[in-house]
């Protein structure tokens, strides 16, 4: 069913500071791009992008996910996927 | 040899006999990590319904302050910062655990839980400034009432982490902890990132959106 | 001889070691000592929920009754609902699943045995606390949903409903936990050679049930402490003047509302696809399409819940989408029904009482599916909404589905778990008056319904032609109290006087037939090596694996392993269950009572498994 986690496919020290280093860089992103008027018309979706794209990193990297069994990560999109489905029909359902 | 000891020599024995006849697991992976990530999916869930509660109630306080009155960009995002590195340094404790270098994790734990401390520092101080300052609490109105119950949850998660990797760092410390541990170490790792990976969200949802105007 | 090693102060506290006694079973881990505790609570608990519903079919007997007073009632319906479906009929389901899904899969145990017991103690503490509402001021009489505004301060000023709130969320736990231990134990813990595909269908059927537990509860428990909250500590959620929407409870609530009764009803479906194909002495009929049809019930169970919410002024495009989505599960449903029929059409039935509460399934399921598409239908569920045409239909599902082959499940297993047969004749006895009196009970509020019996009314007028469909009902529900003492005593007498069961009275199809009756503590002595479906028949009957590959010999195991008991999962109950009065009555108590439950959660974590080891061929 699942794959073991496989020899030597572990990430190092340095890529664990490359994520680290990126998601500040992502964060800084996130606030600047408030305040930049051009884009205010997809300034929500810029902000779920970045911060979609901080959530993969951590989840990927830090969490292991890239290299562990495929059957965590299924588990965590089915979780993540119904959550953010179910999030959205509420909210749109009563607002 | 007297009875204690040849007691305890005896558990010992009994110990690892045990070690050498648990049975393989039918997907070839640990049942800790497997029910880790079950409950990650779990409490997706838990702060999914939270989350929804909060974008549906947001703006409709009868009487302020108002989301877009009290958010406070700056001092939010600095804790961010600190909660993210928090969770790198998780990261190293759980490498080395696994390397078997179990007394460097004790000191990664305990740079994550200083992290832990500075983010909830922040986070306690903008709680009390919102109520001293701008008289928001969680019975001022509807928004009050989610904003705190929701970042409250979040934090209360925080704390538990912090107990949890406090105990593993302590027998880090003390050299109890060995290198058969590491998935237990992994397992609190994985706690500890999903509760970063929570704030990612919040963060956006309830201080970026609404700062940007959304 | 071994080095000694340092022991942690956790390790070196004394550990329970006995096997036998009261104490064995307080401290156990044993899947089968688990079920069993399941088992007997459940029964209890059912009683309370049955005597509950007497007393309201006696005060709605006639028109105008003062049997039992308005608030009264109010608590009546509201703890018969609540006590049946979390106290009653999802632990006597998990006391199945404790004591069998380890055995259908060839393990030893469950993946995580001291959460196992925690997720009892948690079930068993929660009941008591939701249940002591009754003497400490009344019980909460807002309706097993408990939907605010009525549920608050406001309206609700005393405890009954924080009973209510606490109790479940203690309650809820337990369930919870006990939807990772079988996910894990089914994926990770079968037998060589099981593949998911060779499972039996109840292990499908755990499967895909805890997955819904795991994903549903956490919705419920946000609706619980939400409202705790308003009315502890005065937040404004559900306050309408500070502009709450109350429609996100019903939300919040039905989200988790609908997977539940999936979470009553797959297993029930499981355990019938478990009996139908013994008693047929046939293979379940189309057994991939019954996976495939178990999941997609359950993946689309989440996408109907506001079919609950129909009348509250959704509109009609989001009506529709979920009315559409609602019989869409229909179609999965009918599907396991000809599958079924499949399975017993050219067989040779034997009709034993496990047998007869299984087609009872069958022909009452049906009808509340029925009933239940007829809801589905917007429009016409306006008519119906709250009316007692909804009360007939949830009865006919949670009892002529979910109990029955809940009954018959102690049928067919109960000989397995106490090593006694039941008394064939009692059990069909106990068969006809069960199915007459739920359908007398039941089916005349389909009418009651369309005639406009509102839900939740302590009493009726005269003159509205009501008073003949509710006077049956309530002779119905009587003839079902007498059955159900019938079973009882059945089951009693049947402990202590019934024929000893052999290991496989049935002539069964799956491996926990292959186990003396009752099962020995470390279940298989050899691990099972499985190369097929129903791996136990084709052992019976080797030509029906004629040109397959030859099957490995079961490998036996000389040393067993097994965890020992421990006082922790019940500390950590404990510690949760005095938080839960601490919080009504005095805050030290609950800081009390949360500093146990993490001191024991850390002991839990700390101690070590205190295992056992049980050497067999003759070596002890």
């Amino acid at each position: 069913m699942g794959k073991a986690q496989q020899a030597g496919a572990q990430p190092t020290t340095r890529d664990y500071l490359k994520v680290g280093v990126i998601l500040f860089v992502l964060t800084v992103a996130e606030v600047v791009a408030i305040y930049i008027e051009a884009l205010k018309p997809v300034l929500a979706a810029v902000l779920v992008l970045l911060s979609a794209w901080k959530f993969l990193l951590v989840a990927q990297v830090f969490m292991h996910l890239k290299y562990d069994s495929r059957v965590y990560a299924g588990f965590f999109a089915v979780g993540v996927t119904l959550a953010i489905l179910i999030t959205l029909a509420v909210t749109v359902i009563i607002l | 040899m007297s009875h204690a000891s040849a007691h305890a020599a005896e558990a010992v024995d009994v110990h690892q006999e045990a070690h050498a006849h648990h049975h393989p697991a039918a997907l070839g992976i640990p049942n800790q990590k497997l029910g880790t990530w079950l409950f990650i999916a779990s409490e997706s869930m838990f702060f999914a319904a939270l989350i929804t509660t909060y974008m549906v109630f947001r703006y409709r306080s009868v009487v302020g302050p108002h989301p877009d009155e009290v958010v406070n960009i700056p001092l939010t995002t600095v804790s961010t910062f600190i909660l993210l590195m928090s969770s790198l340094t998780m990261a190293l404790g759980v490498s080395a655990a696994h390397r078997g270098e179990t007394r460097q994790v004790g000191k990664f734990l305990a740079l994550t839980i200083l992290g832990g401390l500075g983010f909830l520092g922040i986070q306690f101080y903008e709680w009390w400034h919102l109520a001293v300052d701008y008289g928001l609490t969680w019975r001022t109105n509807i928004f009050g009432s989610i904003f705190f119950i929701l970042t409250g949850f979040h934090k209360a998660h925080v704390i538990f982490g912090m107990l949890w990797l406090a105990v593993i760092a302590i027998s880090s410390f003390r050299g109890t902890l060995r290198k058969e541990h590491a998935v237990n170490v992994d397992v609190a790792g994985l706690y500890w990132h999903f509760v970063d990976v929570v704030w990612i969200v919040i963060f956006t949802l309830v201080f970026l959106l609404t700062e940007a105007g959304v | 001889m071994a080095t000694t090693v340092e022991r942690s102060f956790w390790q070196a506290l004394p550990k329970p070691q006995s096997q036998t006694g009261l104490w064995s079973w307080i401290t156990t881990v044993d899947h089968k000592r688990i079920g069993i505790l399941y088992f007997w609570t459940s029964i209890v608990f059912f009683l309370i929920g049955g005597v509950e519903a007497l007393l309201i079919r006696l005060q709605l007997a006639g028109p105008n009754l003062s049997v039992i007073g308005p608030d009264l009632f109010n608590q009546l319906f509201t703890m018969h609902a609540t006590t049946m479906i979390f106290l009653a009929i999802m632990p006597l389901t998990a006391a199945f699943f404790n004591y069998f899904i380890p055995l259908l899969i060839g393990a030893r145990d469950v993946a995580f045995p001291k959460l196992n017991a925690f997720s009892y103690w948690m079930f068993l503490t929660g009941g008591i606390f939701l249940n002591s509402s009754w003497f400490l001021g009344g019980a909460s009489d807002a309706g097993w949903f408990g939907y605010p505004n009525y549920s608050l301060k406001e309206f609700n000023p005393g405890l009954g409903v924080d009973f209510w709130l606490i109790g479940l969320l203690l309650a809820g736990m337990g369930t919870l936990v006990s939807g990772f231990n079988f996910i894990v134990t089914i994926l990770n813990m079968r037998a060589p050679g099981m593949s998911l595909m060779r499972m039996p269908m109840f292990a499908w059927t755990t499967l895909v049930t805890s997955f819904l537990i795991v994903f549903s509860f956490p919705v419920i428990t946000v609706a619980l402490l939400l409202s705790l909250f308003d009315r502890i500590f005065g937040t404004l959620l559900f306050d309408v003047f500070a502009g709450s929407d109350l429609t996100l409870y019903h939300h919040l609530f039905w989200v988790f509302g609908h997977p539940e009764v999936y979470i009553i009803v797959l297993p029930a479906m499981g355990i019938v696809s478990e009996i139908l194909p013994v008693f047929s002495r046939k293979p379940l009929f189309g057994y991939s399409v019954m996976v495939f049809s178990t999941m997609l019930i359950g993946f689309v169970g989440f996408a109907v819940w506001s079919h609950h919410l129909f009348t509250v002024g959704m509109g009609p495009v989001v009506n529709t989408v979920f009315a559409l989505a609602t019989m869409v599960i229909a179609v999965p449903t009918g599907i396991k029904m000809f599958n079924w029929i499949g399975t017993l059409y050219g067989g040779r039935i034997k009709f034993t009482a496990a047998m007869m509460y299984a087609l009872g399934f069958l022909a009452l399921f049906l009808i509340g599916g029925l009933s239940g598409v007829m809801l589905s239908a917007a429009p016409s569920n306006t008519q119906i909404h709250h009316t007692y045409f909804v009360v007939g239909h949830f009865h006919y599902v949670m009892i002529g589905g979910a109990l029955f082959s809940l009954i018959a499940a102690i049928h067919y297993w109960g000989p397995k778990m106490f090593g006694r047969m039941l008394d064939e004749r009692l059990g069909k006895l106990g068969f006809w008056t069960l199915f007459i009196g739920f359908n007398m009970t039941f089916f005349p509020m389909h009418i009651m319904g369309v005639m406009g019996m509102p839900r939740r009314i302590y009493t009726y007028d005269a003159g509205m032609g009501l008073e003949i469909w509710n006077a049956i009902s309530t002779v119905g529900a009587l003839i079902m109290g007498l059955s159900i003492m019938i079973t009882l005593y059945n089951l009693l007498t049947s402990l202590r006087r019934g024929e000893r069961a052999p290991a496989d009275p049935w002539d069964g199809r799956t491996l926990e037939w292959t186990l003396p009756s009752p099962v020995p503590e470390y279940n298989f002595a050899a691990t099972p090596q499985v190369s097929a479906r129903d791996e136990l028949w084709i052992r019976k009957h080797p030509h029906l694996a004629a040109g397959a590959p030859p099957k490995a010999e079961d490998r036996p195991d000389e040393t067993i392993v097994l965890p020992g008991g421990t006082y922790m999962p019940l500390l950590v109950s404990l510690g949760l269950f005095v938080a839960g009065y601490g919080l009504l009555y005095s805050l030290p108590v609950f800081w009390g009572g949360i500093a146990v439950a993490l001191l024991a959660l850390a002991g839990w974590g700390l101690e070590g498994d205190n295992e056992r080891i049980i050497r067999l061929g003759g070596k002890r």
